[in-house]
Order: C-alpha cells, then structure tokens, then sequence
C-alpha cells in the first residue's frame, strides 16, 4: 500500500537542500528590472504626470503610463472561464491607470537595468493629482453622494440574498427565542514567504513565454491573453517551485504587465519583481467582513434558523469579491443544515487594496459570526457548548438546502467527540470552578466548520494528467495541477503507484507546469487538487496500466486478463508470487523492439461533478492574563474529516499549518487602515505581526476518516478547512474564562484591552 | 541593492574615528541591523560608512580590579549571553538582550549600536538604565564619559560628538553588588518584535526595606525612562505590598506614553502599571531569595 503510508514528499529534500528552483532562481543574460509608480494617494485621479527625466536617466530602456497601455479593460480573478454570460468575472482594471483607486495604485512603471537604476527612475517621475475623498468605510462608500469608484456600480460590486429550506418569517414565528449578534472581521494578508514574481520574454517575434509563481498557469494565460489581445496559443505560461500562495496566487497580477512589457521593449527579457512592502498592498488581501447574525432556537435547543446580513469590502478592484460572500456562505451551510437558511450579503468597492482569495474563501469569515452566534445561542439555552453542537450539527445522510442533495460522508459528530476526549472536555468542565476570580483565568472554546472540495458546481471542475513508461520501468507523472506547497504532487505520485502496482519511488512527478505541454488543469485552489485531479491521475494509470499489461502479455503469450503489476512486476493475477516479468523489460521491448511496441504512454482528462463536504472541529484550552489583556493557549486541536487520508504526515502538516494561520488571524495579525487617508500603516513584517514559532503552541491534529464513495481512495479535501475554525473556537474559550463576549479580530491585546475595559474588569 | 556612496573598513577604534573626522557625512556601521534597514529604505543619511564590525577592541567584555564591569560597544546579544562576567553579576542585561529580534539578529547585533541608534525601544537600553551605566566615547578629543540616560537626546538621537566611537558601556560595583534585577518586554509577539512596553527593575532590599530602587521603562516616553520621583519615594520603605501598589500608582507621572496607531495610550498605561507591579516584585523576590542564599 503506498496510499493512507507516510512516504517523504517528492520535493521534501529539493526544497531543504536548497536544490529546488524557484521562479527569482532563474535568471537570462540582458534580464531586465521593472518597478512600478504606486500613487501615494488613495483616491483622485492623475492630473497630469511627466516622465522625460527617467526616461533620460541612463540604464532606463523604457517608461510606461497608462496612455501607453492597451485600452482594454480586464478581470484578474483566478476562476476558470465561464461559459454563462451572468457568470463571467468583473472586468475593472487596465495595466496602469490614471484613476487612482487606492494607495498604491499603479499608475506607471519603469523598465531599467539595474534595480537600483529603476528605482531612481521612479523619483525622477512627477505626478499632479486631482483628489478625491477617500472612501475607506462601508459608510463613505455607500454614502449618497460618493464618488464612484467604478463607473455605474454605485459601489457595489455585488449585493444578493437567497433563502433556502423553507419560509423564513414561517420558521420565525416557530422559534421560541431569536438570538442575534454582530461580528467583524479584519483584514489580513496571506504572507506566503516567496513574494510575487514574474518574468517574460519573446523567443520569436510573436510568441511571448512568462514564468510565474502562479497556482493557476493556465488560467494565467488565458486572462494574459485577454489583456493583451493576443491569441492564448501564443501565450506560454511556465511555473516552477512557488514558495506559497495561500489564494493569493490565484489570481492574474503580474503576468499581463510582464508579458506588455517585453512586447514593448522587442522581447527582452524582463523581470517584475514586488518586495514585501509593496506585495502587502499591491496584490490581494482577504475581505474583511462585518456580518449581522440571527439564530432561531426552539426549547429543545434546536438551531431552526440562521438568518445573516453580511457586508464584505472588496476595496479598490473586484478581484473574487464578487463570489467571496456567496461560496462562504454556502460552505459553511453544511455545518447546521437542517435549519432554514437565509442570507443577505453586499460586497462593496472601497478606496482600500483590493481583496481577493485566501484559504478558504470566505468560510472564515463567515465561520467566525456563525461559531460566535452559536455560542451565545447554547450559553442562553444553559446548554454545553458541545453538547448543542452534537445536537444541531452535520449528519450523513442530512440534505443540504441549497443543493437538495445529500450529504454522503460527515465526520462532523465523530470528530465534536474525538476533540472532547483529546483536550479532556468533561473532565475539565467537572473540575474548573463554575465561577474563576483572579489575574489569570482559564477557558474551554470549541467551534466547528464545513468546507467542499472544490467548487462544483458553480464553477467547471476539470483536470488533467499524463503518464509516460521509461526505459527503466519508473513512469513520470506530468499533470495540470499545481504543487505550491501543500504536498499534491506527492499525493499524486501515490496514488499513481497504488493504481500501477509501482512502488512510490518509480514515479516522477513533473513539478513544473508549462502551458505548452502540461495537461489542462485550472489548478490550485479550493482544496480541489487530490479530490479532483486525483481523479485524472487514477484514470491516467489505469490506462497507463492496461497499456503495459497488453505488451506484457505480447511479450509473454499470457491474456491480459490473466496478469497485473504488483510491486513493479508483472504478476499472474490469482498468484502473485509468480512474476512473469519486470515491468522494466516490458518498457525495454516496447521501446526497442525492431516489430512491436512503441512509447507507452497514457492520458487522461476528468471532470468532477462532485462536491463532497468535509467537517471537523477546533478545542482549545486556554488562559487569559486580564491586567495584561493575553491569551495563552494552553491546547488547541483540530480535527477533521477529509474522508481517507492519503498521506498522514503531510495531511497532518498541513492542519498544523492552517491551524497557526489561523491563530495568526485569531489572536495576533490585521492590517491597518488610515480611515482618513487610506494609507496602510503596517505593510511590512514587523509591524505586521505574523505569529512566531515562539507564539504557536504546540498543536494537535487528529482524523476521522469516512470513505468518501465519489473519489478512488475515499479522499476528499484538506488544503483550506484547517484555517477556519480557531478563530471562533479561541474567542469562544475566551468568553468561558472571562465571561466577555469579543466580537471582532483579531483578539490582540488591544482588542482585548478595549472589551475588557468595556466590562469593568480592568 | 543599497544606494551607498563610500565605505571604510576599520581596523581599530583610532582608524575609525580618523575616517569619520574626515568624512563628515559618514557613520559608523557595526552590526548593520539598524543600518541596513534604512538603507534599504534608500535612506539618504546612510551613504557613507565606516564598518567598525570587525575592530577586535570593541569585543570584549572585561572586569576592572575595583569590579567595575565594561562591556564592548561592539559586542553582539549573543556574545554577552555567553559572557561569565555578564551572566554572573548582571543577568538582567540577557533578559534584555535575548528579548531581540531571533537568533539571527542577536548574532549580529550589538549593545553599542542598540545604544547608539537612539531608539525609545532599545531592548538593552532598560537594563542598563537600571544598572546606572555609563557611556564612554572616544573621538578626535579624547575619551569622555557620561551617565547613560544623559546620552539620549530625543527619538533617534543620541548624544555622539562628530567623529566619536562609543567604545564600552560601564557599569560601577556599587551599582551591581547587592542588587538584583529583571526585564520584561512585553510585545505583541514573542519574538521579532519591538518592545509595545518594556519595563526594567532593579533593587536592593536591607533588613526588609528598600535601599535603592530603579525603574527603567522604554516605549513609555521620546527616550528609554527612569522612574526618578516614584524611585525617590520608595526609600527606606518596606519591600511589601503597599510598595508595589504605591509603585503602581506613581510610575505613569514619571512617563509619557503615546497614542500611536501600533498602540493606544490608555493601553500603553494598562502594560506600564502592570509591568511595574509584576516586574519589581520579581525584582525583590529575587534580591530577598540572593540575600539569604548569601
Ligand atoms: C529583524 C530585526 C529585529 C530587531 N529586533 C529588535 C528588538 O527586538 N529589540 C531591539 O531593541 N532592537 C531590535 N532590532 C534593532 C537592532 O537589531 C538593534 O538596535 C541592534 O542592537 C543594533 O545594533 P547593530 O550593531 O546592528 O547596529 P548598526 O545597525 O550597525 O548601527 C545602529 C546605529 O548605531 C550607530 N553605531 C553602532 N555602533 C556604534 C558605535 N560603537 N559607536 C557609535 N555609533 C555606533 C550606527 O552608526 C547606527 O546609527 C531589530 C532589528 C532587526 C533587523
């Protein structure tokens, strides 16, 4: 068995060795250097701007303006192309812009041959504004008589509401109590550690070839290509080793300009390049949410309604704004699906930097007001907080209201009771004193989630994977789906082995991706790729497969049918201890046999038309020091249902790794806004505070593991779930130490001091 | 890439100080973890330098014969927490110094320019306020010597002469002997982080009462901070509980905490009172426990 075993990641020694490329690794020889003018203002527009002395300044090959950028309005959001004209992305943005939407916006960029040179050239530019009042709040966006930021949108960038699994005011005149509460996000940045980076160059006089860290290289071609205007055939997008992406990479930001400006400058190579400073503001950031939450509750503690208003600000540009609030909301509907369940939800455009996607997509969000309301809900009853989670949450076999269709595998309940036996639950509960004075006080939090595996069926689900035998019986994987991190190219290389009768070490997985030759495949993102691109894979080596036995069977004179490869031999089927043959020797004869064979080699493409839920559950144990306004966490455990798991080292790695981002959402990171000014205050990784190793506690991970009966090896998905539920669950053990109810994030000691004051305990 | 115009490697501290009276517009560079910063923020007060990184005199720290303790302007965090003369007789600047950065920086970074960069967060700088250090600088006019809280100006301002080195800090028997102290930052993270509020206490408790207290706090005021007026206050009283409340509640008239959007005022007094009260009793606590194990 090689899938469900801890087998080392494919890229494991690259990376710590050093070895691994990644795409400011590569380098060609006249490469040039671009950087951006970022306005320094957060709304107007550029009155006028004169670029003569950088363009004078010797090493600078080229200024650009937005006169000088195509006329042609386009969509960055990382989504696969909608064939439903009501579904297409929003198109705001040009290359450059004179209409400043935020601070930092880019509304020129130089060309130079050195960094340095292009920096100087920056100051040499002189820019005049008109400004216009920056609208940071929801409040000044929506306000009468605002300034649009995009023409005809009154600053909306999307308002929908929908009810699903019954009459709402029917449902409320049924509940015996109406809880209600309201809940703030802030907003955060992914801070993966490879900032974004790009380069392109022209190999003939047409084709243009950009390398990217990008988790979508071949989405990436198609929106350079609609940027552009140039046939997407032309366009050859090449990713190597990405440092992380988080979402964050999932959406088109660099490629266009790159491939703009070594068409301008006749093909040289030229490399765009944003440091952390200008990354925290000039790519995507997550949505900051400010939800209204209403519970409906019967006497036996019944959740019979949820009902939410929901404001999301997308910022300057759509970016994903325009689905962020819908997809959380329907994912985090599984959590409680037999009740009604109602939304109104307004994404709003806003002087700020734009928003995008980030692990998770709005479930966090969502998750947090929900996993709060909750609470309250079960404190009012009197009710144990996990109790009414057993009580009201997920089962198999329950339909979601909004699909109709059933929920096939939930680990929800059985994972709400592995957390209460792993943090001690009860025990504690009997133990703790009902009623805790003192400095230090210490609190119990539990708060559930649920997310899918992908995102069927809103969006196309496609993927793509190609096999090829080598002479020496290994076989090397090439797929469409992108590795960023989070272990899938070795998930694939598993589940590629198991389906051949290969050990793990004759696979190799192609890394790279390049639009030229991979397989199609939209790639990473919403937790899709061992779910849907394992699919492919399986489809992929069992034709791969099938294809050796039949030379095998050439060679040897056995029926196909009577043979199987089993630890990388061919075996009689009913006897595997007979090996007829190495797969080695069939690979040999394929290639070179003067009359028979040729190059074994097998392809496969996949739609999903599936989208499993996975659950699961975080418990916390932590104390809080009330002078100094600090929360410890004592334990903290998550624990999921992702259906089978593939690999659970790396599926382990990967909870602790959202579990620590989202304790970095919970307790520690936010960026900061000027509401006056719209500038950022803490755009950098000091004043931004990404938690430390010496911040993260040590953290639990645990799995309960239905098969899922959609996918091959009963998997569903893993990539985001791990980072939705801390949050809620830490501000929920906080209200059981202190009694003090706090409502926004982060729960930093300023946050905490405010709602402590508040209270009268300090 | 940084935009520098002229660096000078110096050899010795005399090297040093002729290549700064030559050149005006050049400041020293030691182990750069300020420097570089601003240099990479293409700050235009950073273009020329002398590196005085390696100048073998600046790297030591030694004991006098009258026991006064000089400390190297060029040592780094993690030298001095590998010095026996530090760890022995003023641990209370390990507290200070491991508290920076991670482990990377501490490998480079050193006491002289933690001191010299001027900032009000200098984790070193509370320490060895309370230790009543003493600063010595060398420069084209000779050597001079001033108390350490006379050494800072203002926010990122120290009082360093044109083509002066500060050579060591010094810190005075009197002023360690019988003492015990603590450090405690307190900041938003528990490592790579500047100081929301630090707080240094340092006492000598006789029979029971209080022979000599010092509060040093940093980011409670333009510069790191003595507590003068409520030190006077607790003379001669008893190391009790009303002590630390009447510390409690006279520290915040000797600082002057800001409202910045890193932190609100009215939070930054909350730290600074509590920080007083737990930083001292550690501080009592420890000089009670050293007494009697005496
Ligand atoms: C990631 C990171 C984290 C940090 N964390 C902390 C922290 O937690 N707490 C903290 O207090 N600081 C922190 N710092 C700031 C910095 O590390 C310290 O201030 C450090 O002690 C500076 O020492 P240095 O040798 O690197 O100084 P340099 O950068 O070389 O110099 C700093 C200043 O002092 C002057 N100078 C240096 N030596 C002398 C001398 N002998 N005579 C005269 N002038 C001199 C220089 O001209 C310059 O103006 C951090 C810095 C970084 C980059």
């Amino acid at each position: 068995m090689v899938v469900g075993t801890s087998v080392q990641r494919v890229d494991g020694v690259a990376k710590v060795t050093g070895k691994a490329r990644y795409t400011d690794d590569f380098t060609m020889p006249g490469m040039r250097v671009a950087k951006y003018l970022r306005s320094t203002i957060a709304h107007g527009r550029v009155s006028s701007i004169d670029t003569s002395q950088a363009k004078a300044l010797p090493g600078v090959d080229g200024v650009f303006t937005f006169e000088d950028v195509p006329k042609r309005i386009y969509a960055t959001a990382g989504h696969p192309y909608s064939l439903d004209p009501h579904h297409m992305d929003i198109t705001d943005r040009y290359l450059l812009t004179d209409h400043v939407r935020y601070m930092g916006d880019e509304i020129a960029i130089v060309v130079a041959v050195s960094d340095l040179i292009a920096t100087k050239a920056l100051s040499l530019i002189d820019v005049e504004y008109e400004p216009y009042q920056p609208l940071v709040e929801a409040k000044d966006a929506l306000a009468k008589d605002a300034v649009e930021i995009h023409k005809g949108t009154g600053n909306v960038v999307k308002a929908h509401s929908f009810v699903a699994g019954g009459d709402l005011d029917a449902v409320r005149k049924e509940c015996d109590q109406l809880l209600e509460g309201q809940y703030k996000t802030q907003i955060v940045q992914h801070c993966h550690l490879e900032n974004h980076t790009a380069y392109a160059y022209m190999d003939d006089l047409e084709r243009i070839v950009i390398v990217s860290s990008t988790q979508i290289p071949h989405i990436a071609r198609r929106i350079v290509a609609e940027a552009l205007e140039i046939d997407t055939g032309l366009i050859r997008v090449i990713k190597p080793t990405i440092g992380g992406g988080f979402g964050n990479k999932q959406d088109v930001i660099l490629e266009p300009m790159v491939a703009f400006l070594t068409k301008k400058l006749d093909g040289i190579p030229v490399r765009l390049k944003l440091d952390r400073e200008e990354g925290m503001v000039g790519t995507r950031v997550r949505h900051p949410f400010d939800v209204k939450v209403q519970i409906g509750l019967d006497q036996e503690g019944t959740v019979k309604l949820i009902h939410f208003d929901a404001l999301s600000n997308t910022g300057a540009y759509a970016s994903h704004g325009h689905s962020i609030v819908s997809a959380g909301a329907a994912k985090t509907h599984y959590m409680y699906p037999r009740a009604v369940y109602s939304c109104t939800a307004k994404t709003i455009y806003s002087n700020i930097p734009a928003a995008g996607a980030m692990r998770a997509y709005g479930s966090p969000q969502m998750t947090f007001a929900i996993e709060c309301a909750m609470e309250e809900a079960a404190r009012t009853l009197g009710m144990d907080s996990a109790e009414f989670r057993l009580r009201n949450g997920a089962r198999a076999g329950d339909k979601s209201q909004i699909t109709k269709k059933p929920i096939m595998t939930c680990g929800l309940l059985d994972s709400i009771k592995k957390g209460k036996d792993l943090i001690g639950w009860d025990k504690k509960r009997a133990l703790w004193p009902k009623e805790q004075t003192g400095e230090v006080r210490n609190g119990l939090g539990v708060a559930i989630f649920s997310y899918g595996s992908g995102t069927y069926p809103v969006c196309v689900e496609p993927a793509s994977a190609r096999l090829i035998l080598n002479q020496d019986g290994s076989a090397h994987l090439q797929v469409g789906a992108t590795e960023i991190g989070q272990g899938s190219d070795t998930a694939f290389a598993q589940m590629a082995a198991e389906s051949l009768g290969f050990s793990f070490s004759k696979i190799h997985v192609v890394s790279c991706q390049d639009t030229d030759v991979t397989p199609f495949d939209t790639g990473s993102y919403a937790s899709r790729q061992t779910y849907v691109t394992g699919q492919a894979v399986m489809r992929t080596a069992e034709q791969l497969k099938a294809k050796i036995l039949h030379h095998a069977s050439i060679i040897s004179g056995l029926e196909a049918t009577l043979i199987t490869i089993s630890g990388d031999n061919i075996v009689i089927s009913e006897s595997p201890e007979i090996v007829v043959m190495s797969v080695q020797d069939v690979a040999i004869d394929a290639y070179y046999n003067k009359e028979r064979g040729g190059q074994i080699t097998a392809e496969a493409t996949y739609k999903a038309r599936n989208n499993p839920h996975v659950f699961g559950c975080t418990f916390v144990d932590l104390s809080v020091d009330i002078p100094l306004c600090r929360v410890k966490i004592n334990e903290i455990y998550n624990i999921h249902d992702s259906g089978i798991i593939i690999n659970p080292l790396m599926a382990e790695g990967q909870v602790h790794g959202g579990m620590a981002m989202g304790i970095g959402a919970a307790l520690f990171e936010e960026l900061m806004v000027d509401p006056d000014s719209g500038k950022i205050y803490n755009n950098n990784l000091l004043d931004y505070k990404v938690p430390t190793i010496m911040d993260i506690p040590d953290l639990g991970a645990a799995f309960v593991e239905p098969n899922e009966p959609t996918h091959p090896y009963g998997s569903k998905s893993l990539g985001e779930p791990p980072i939705i539920s801390p949050a809620p669950a830490i501000r929920n053990a906080i209200l059981d130490a202190t009694g003090v109810a706090i409502n926004e994030l982060p729960m930093s000691p300023k946050t905490i001091f405010k709602y402590f004051k508040n209270a009268g305990l300090i | 890439m940084f935009d520098f115009n002229s660096y000078h490697k110096a050899k010795s501290v005399d090297e040093a100080i002729a290549l700064l009276s030559q050149n005006p517009e050049a400041i020293p560079l030691a182990g750069g973890t300020d420097v570089l910063v601003r240099l990479h923020g293409h700050n235009k007060n950073y273009r020329h330098l002398v590196d005085i990184h390696d100048v073998a005199e600046l790297k030591k720290v030694t004991m006098e014969s009258d026991g006064t303790i000089v400390i190297g302007s060029g040592m780094t965090f993690t030298g001095l927490a590998h010095s026996p003369v530090v760890c022995e007789n003023i641990p209370v600047l390990n507290e200070g110094g491991s508290s920076i950065g991670g482990p990377q920086v501490r490998n480079v970074a050193t006491v002289g320019g933690n001191i010299c960069n001027g900032a009000p967060s200098g984790d070193s700088a509370s320490p060895l306020l309370v230790l009543n250090a003493t600063v010595e600088l060398k420069g084209p006019d000779g050597i001079r010597r001033l108390p350490l809280y006379d050494f800072y100006q203002g926010p990122g301002q120290v009082d360093r002469k044109a083509g002066e080195i500060m050579t060591c800090l010094r810190v005075a028997a009197d002023d360690y002997r019988g003492w015990s102290a603590h450090y405690y930052k307190y900041a938003m993270r528990g490592a790579m982080d500047i100081a929301t509020i630090g707080c240094g206490a340092a006492c000598k408790v006789v029979d029971g009462k209080i022979a000599g207290l010092r509060l040093g706090f940093v980011v409670a005021g333009p510069t790191p901070l003595r507590c003068w007026r409520t030190e006077e206050k607790t003379i001669g009283m008893q190391a009790d509980e009303e002590l630390i409340d009447i510390v409690k509640n006279s520290v915040l008239g000797d600082l002057r905490p800001r409202d910045s959007w890193r932190a609100a005022k009215d939070f930054r007094e909350q730290i600074i009172k509590t920080l007083a009260e737990r930083v001292l009793r550690e501080a009592i606590k420890r000089n009670i426990r050293n007494t009697e194990m005496e």
